[in-house]
């Protein structure tokens, strides 16, 4: 059917905006990466690859933001899904204090990041805060910390709070999934005689697997993006150990005015990023099971 | 199952805790934070570091702010993301997929990118310190995944309908407002309040185009709270509750929305 050519006024508003304030600044900024710009000045020069080869070679700050990086997205990914899945196997089925309880775990996703990073500066507080009281009060005391002080475990609280921030939310994830897998599936398993475990594991998880990957996915994505946290909660320090690539960027584009190599380092983000999404997309698909 | 009912708790209370010490903090005065940072206020229930920084700080403003950014930021993501949706299903060919792939794609690149040659752009624009520069970009960056899930539900919809209010004679304009809209209610409040809290609680854009006290959004103004009031919790927690507020209060009204709109936005990827 032959439709009006009215349609393309629809485009119009949305792509401009997009164009203007998205899509052309996406594309300097793989202009600016091949140029010295410091982000004031009308001039720069083109300085090949440069900035990349520091990237790679020379910026040692920049492959600790990395490493940081990987420490936290590996405990955020992994205790985070594996605490959102036990939770949501408990409170699966609904009734009044699952749905309550549901929600109540949800509920720090709504908080902004800096809010929830003055409530985690105050519990980690040494000090004032209930982490340390309740160690020693529990007989542990020896393991009370400075524990966004110490260079050591800094970016583990950061994680640790990232996992307190968003569990819940793949929580609701993965109850959304499981719900979808029909009740007579474990009636079958229950007549085969499966004991718990096996019912997990050949009845559950091959159809879970679909909502596993989208938690995962999102957690990877989300580790990555997790700049308003650490920004609100250490600024990166103490000593760049809890650097991540994105605080770095805005470190060295805002505060000492490296436009041009920010923008290299910011690609190679980009391209980081683009290759774990493209993997997980990968995975997503061949892991979907119908049923 | 006793096991099962401990952990319940213990999930439970370490969400509860933190909750309840904020607001325990914020009745208390910063002495007492010293001496019992955990305790119960010992003044009783009382609000003075909330009059306190009403009178310290223009919390007023902020507040003003965070509502008009996030308000316009909202509803204009939402109708030119759903017109694009819309756009891109009824002419569902090449041009339409083209379209689609271009704001997917917009999905995957980090804000860090673009922001960059976006701060310059915004100077030149003379779009700092402006709520309108605020929103412009607000819209430009959350059009993806508006686009990507509006597209995905309008998808679903039966191709039959607008063919048959097109040969009623109905135009664009009012096959979209009078049949695609109402039919996409769902999807569209869901993501209506996955953008709500995006902007509600975003740092990074005002964090780079505001430095003017007048046009701040409550986020940015907590972070710089912290270097006024340094370790006085009380009444940075005070803030955390007033910044809260809306959202917390929206929440429990609109919890089975809320819970729609978080997970529909967690395929963003």
């Amino acid at each position: 059917m032959k439709i009006s050519k009215s349609i393309y006024l629809f485009f119009l508003p949305g792509l401009l905006l997009y164009a203007i304030f998205f899509i052309y600044p996406t594309i300097s900024a793989l202009f600016y990466s091949f140029t010295d710009w410091d982000g004031l000045s009308q001039s720069f020069q083109f300085v090949g690859i440069s900035n990349y080869e520091r990237a790679f070679t020379g910026d040692t700050i920049f492959r600790k933001s990395i490493g940081n990086n990987l420490k936290f997205m590996l405990v955020v990914v992994v205790f985070q899904t594996l605490i959102a899945l036990a939770f949501a196997l408990i409170v699966l089925k609904n009734n009044k204090t699952t749905i309550f309880l549901r929600a109540l775990y949800f509920f720090p996703t709504i908080l902004s990041s800096v809010s929830v990073a003055f409530i985690w500066s105050f519990i980690y507080d040494p000090s004032l805060g209930i982490l340390n009281q309740v160690l020693e009060l529990v007989g542990l005391g020896f393991l009370a910390q400075n524990w966004l002080g110490n260079a050591d475990i800094a970016i583990y609280s950061l994680a640790v709070t990232q996992v307190w921030f968003h569990a819940g939310q793949m929580l609701i994830i993965f109850v959304a999934g499981l719900q979808a897998i029909p009740d007579e599936l474990y009636e079958v398993a229950k007549i085969e005689g499966a004991n718990k475990w096996q019912t997990f594991r050949t009845v559950t998880w091959p159809l879970l697997a679909p909502s596993a990957t989208i938690v995962i996915a999102y957690t990877t994505i989300q580790s990555f993006k997790a700049f308003d946290l650490v920004f609100a909660m250490t600024g990166g320090g103490p000593n760049n150990s809890t650097e991540i690539v994105a605080t770095y960027i805005f470190d060295i584009a805002f505060r000492s005015y490296q436009f041009g190599y920010a923008s290299a380092i910011s690609v190679i983000f980009m391209i980081i990023i683009a290759i774990i999404t493209f993997l997980q997309f990968k995975a997503l698909r061949s892991d979907r099971i119908s049923y | 199952m006793f096991f099962r009912r401990f952990s319940l708790l213990i999930y439970a209370l370490l969400i509860l805790v933190p909750l309840l010490i904020v607001v325990l903090t914020s009745m208390k005065t910063i002495q007492e934070t010293f001496r019992n940072p955990l305790g119960l206020p010992e003044a009783g229930i009382q609000f003075g570091n909330y009059s306190a920084i009403f009178q310290e700080q223009t919390m007023s403003g902020y507040f003003m702010n965070s509502t008009i950014v996030t308000l316009f930021s909202v509803s204009l993501t939402l109708f030119f993301a759903s017109l694009i949706a819309y756009g891109i299903i009824r002419l569902n060919n090449w041009i339409g997929n083209f379209i689609f792939i271009l704001f997917t794609l917009g999905m995957m690149v980090p804000a860090q990118v673009s922001m960059i040659p976006l701060y310059s752009l915004m100077l030149d624009l003379s779009l700092t310190n402006s709520l309108v520069g605020l929103i412009l970009v607000n819209i430009s960056t959350t059009m993806p995944i508006a686009v990507f899930i509006l597209t995905g539900f309008m998808k679903t919809l039966p191709r039959e309908l607008f063919e048959a209010s097109t040969i009623d004679g109905a135009g664009n304009w009012k096959i979209y407002s009078k049949v695609a809209i109402p039919l996409s209610l769902p999807s569209l409040s869901a993501t209506a309040i996955f953008l709500f809290v995006m902007h509600w609680n975003d740092l990074l854009y005002p964090l780079l185009f505001i430095t003017d006290n007048a046009y701040k959004t409550l986020p940015l103004a907590l972070l710089e709270f912290q270097g006024e009031y340094s370790t006085n919790y009380p009444m940075l927690f005070t803030g955390v509750i007033i910044a809260s507020a809306p959202m917390v209060i929206a929440y429990v009204f609109l919890q089975r929305y809320f819970v729609a709109g978080m997970t529909a936005g967690a395929v963003k990827g």
